[in-house]
Formats: structure tokens, C-alpha cells, sequence
């Protein structure tokens, strides 16, 4: 099964550019099925960023973010090589997670 | 008097409907001279567009529109797709056969080549169709039309085949000519509450806006299939395509897959050979 998560890092100078986009369905639990029935609440609560053990970002999600996020966002520091790491956690306490290389 | 020039306004009104549209008999040849005619009309409408920008659809022919489209193609939504329908085509079915097995070329490098006329059935057949039908042979299920895994599979199938020209050929049969001819007089007839036919929006205001929309044009719009739109938040293949434009037309859709539909296909297909394969796409 291929990770959940796609990212994108470029270094370039002093700041590093982060482009990510995660596969979730991220129900907001106001949705009804084609039978009429409520689909519960499931989407990511929160999602980490971590350059060398230190977090660069952290976001607090909810219903109203849309399926398969993508964000994007640049943080100072970074170089070519070093690891970046991914979290997510949903409200149903799944959880995925994974390692990529700035570029 | 009055009555007099109203009579003769119609019969005027008469005689250049029938001179505007003579219809000589359908051969190979009025097929070939059809597809000029409809290349060379994008091409004088567009002339700062190259003949294959027209795989790109709406943002050939809107420059705004297209700066969005590079952003997100940094990180197309339809890698998802692309992956499950890479992983969907290398997995042997029960009996150990896989797709590979079904298609030429092993199914690599091959949707320039779709639709195509089958000589022994006598009836356009998709690439969606093939799919099915090879699953059928392989006694698995159908998959389902429009969404899902269908359109995984077209996507990393129209991938391997990106830059490669349409080549839709017409066999001297005259069913095929029948197919190719009711493809096109679907096209060109107007149908729902609306009154719009296809060419309304894609033929005479291609390039135009649609409320927040610009309208593809018709030559190469089948090139980017299946597409990850945006409006839908989701992939989408050639079927949820024409049953959606078939319903905002205020018309009712026909079912995936009708014959209407593959002669549909078949036609714009056809229209568009030279136009390279820039599938699976993305669109607002």
C-alpha cells in the first residue's frame, strides 16, 4: 500500500518550501449516504512537520478542510538532504506517517 | 403586401438553410474532409495556439486560467489515481491473467489508438469497454463506469500513453461510417430544455465563459481523460463527462457506454487525431 502522503521539499536558500498532499476522505459527519444516512465524522485533527526533531508546523484541522488536503507553507532553515518528517492523526485515532527529503 | 414579403422572407429563410447545409453522401473521404474543416476552424480561431496545446482543453485558449493549472500540476491531484491504477493493472486476476494480457503492446502506450471500429461486432469499442470486457473474459465483474477504479485504470493507461498523437481510423466499412455519422449528429443536434448542442458551447463558444467556467474546445478535449475535476473533487472518466454535460443541458444522460456515447467518442476522437494524449488531466 503506497503512503497517504506525497510531499514535496525544495530547499532554496535560507528558507525551505514544503508542498504536501494527503489522501484522506475527511468527512465532516454532516454528509448523508445515497440511503439517507449520516456519514460520521471522520477527518484529520492534527498534522506535523518535523525538521531535524524540530516541529516547523503543526495544524489543528477539522470538518470544513476538504478531502485529500494539500498544503503548502515555507519555513527558514533546511537543506538539501535532510530529513522532513510527516505526521497525521484523525479523529478516529488512525494515524500515517512518513519521511522525506528536502530536494 | 405585407403578407407577401412575410412569404417570401421564409422562403429566402428556406433556401439558405438548404444551401447552408447540403448533405452529400457520408464517404471516407467527407470523414477526412470533416476533420480538416474542424482542425482548420480551431486553428483560425486560435492561431497563437499550437495545434497540440489543444490536449490542455480550457487553458490552451485562457492564459489566467492555465498559471493556475501550472501551479497545480507542481502536484497533480490525480497521483492518487494514477498510483491505485498502476498497482490495479499489474494484479494478475483469479484465473493469473492480467490486463496486460487483453490489449496490445501489453495495454502500454496504447489510448491514442481508442475508440476504434470492431469489425467483427460491428460497434465502437472504448477503452472503458475493453476494460470490461476483458475483465468479463477473465470472469471478474465489471467495473463500474464513470468514478473509481474505472477511471484509476484509464488514467495510468492514458499516462503511459501521454504525447502520443490520436490515431482514430475509419475502416472502409460502411458501419463505421454509420458510427462515425451518428457520432456526428449527435454532436451537432440540439437536445434538452436548454437547446444546446455539443458544438453550441464547444464549436461556437469555445474559449468563452460559461458563468465561472471557460469552455474547452471541442478539438482535443478528450485528449486529458480521464480528468481529476475539481468541481467534482474526484476523478472522472469520458462517461461521467457526457452524462454530466448531458444533464446541464437539461437533457436526460444516457446510460455509460450507450452506443450514442461511443459514437460520440468515436467522432470527437476522430476529430482530434493529432492531438497528443495528455491524460489523466486536471480541470477546474
Amino acid at each position: 500500500m503506497a503512503s497517504s502522503i506525497r510531499v514535496r521539499a525544495q530547499a532554496n536558500g535560507k528558507t525551505t518550501e514544503v508542498q504536501a498532499l494527503i489522501q484522506h476522505p475527511m468527512d465532516s459527519g454532516f454528509v448523508k449516504d445515497s440511503s439517507g444516512k449520516l456519514i460520521p465524522p471522520h477527518h484529520i485533527e492534527t498534522v506535523r512537520f518535523e525538521h531535524a526533531g524540530k516541529l516547523v508546523l503543526m495544524a489543528n484541522w477539522g470538518p470544513a478542510v476538504s478531502k485529500d488536503p494539500y498544503i503548502k507553507f515555507a519555513f527558514e532553515g533546511g537543506a538539501k538532504g535532510d530529513p522532513l518528517v510527516v505526521t497525521w492523526v484523525d479523529n478516529l485515532g488512525k494515524t500515517d506517517t512518513l519521511t522525506a527529503k528536502i530536494g | 403586401m405585407r403578407k407577401f414579403r412575410g412569404a417570401a422572407a421564409l422562403i429566402l429563410v428556406a433556401g439558405l438553410l438548404a444551401g447552408a447545409a447540403p448533405a452529400p453522401a457520408a464517404s471516407l473521404a467527407s470523414a477526412a474532409a470533416d476533420q480538416k474543416a474542424f482542425q482548420d476552424n480551431f486553428r483560425s480561431r486560435f492561431p497563437a495556439v499550437p495545434f497540440a496545446d489543444f490536449a490542455n482543453g480550457p487553458y490552451s485558449v485562457n492564459a489566467p486560467m492555465r498559471k493556475q493549472w501550472e501551479e497545480i500540476m507542481q502536484f497533480p491531484p490525480y497521483d492518487f489515481a494514477l498510483d491505485e491504477g498502476k498497482t490495479e493493472f499489474a494484479k494478475p486476476f483469479a484465473n493469473g491473467k492480467t490486463y496486460a494480457d487483453c490489449f496490445p503492446n501489453g495495454g502500454i502506450g496504447i489510448r491514442q489508438d481508442f475508440p476504434y471500429f470492431d469489425g467483427k461486432t460491428g460497434e465502437v469499442v472504448t477503452l472503458d469497454l475493453a476494460i470490461n470486457r476483458c475483465r468479463q473474459a477473465n470472469g471478474e465483474k465489471p467495473l463500474k463506469y464513470q468514478t473509481g477504479m474505472m477511471a484509476s485504470l484509464t488514467a495510468y493507461m492514458a499516462e503511459t500513453s501521454r504525447g502520443k498523437p490520436f490515431d482514430i481510423k475509419i475502416p472502409d466499412d460502411p458501419r463505421a461510417l454509420a458510427a462515425y455519422e451518428a457520432g456526428k449528429k449527435y454532436f451537432y443536434t440540439r437536445r434538452g430544455q436548454l437547446n444546446f448542442a455539443c458544438a453550441s458551447c464547444h464549436v461556437g463558444a469555445a474559449g468563452q465563459r460559461m458563468r465561472g467556467d471557460i469552455l474547452a474546445p471541442a478539438l482535443g478535449i478528450l485528449a486529458a481523460f480521464p480528468i481529476y475535476r475539481s468541481d467534482w473533487g474526484s476523478m472522472g472518466t469520458i462517461d461521467r463527462r457526457f452524462t454530466s454535460c448531458s444533464a446541464q443541458m437539461r437533457s436526460t444522460p444516457l446510460p455509460p457506454q450507450d452506443p450514442a456515447y461511443r459514437n460520440l467518442e468515436y467522432f470527437l476522437s476522430y476529430m482530434s487525431n493529432g492531438v497528443p494524449i495528455s491524460g489523466p488531466g486536471t480541470r477546474p
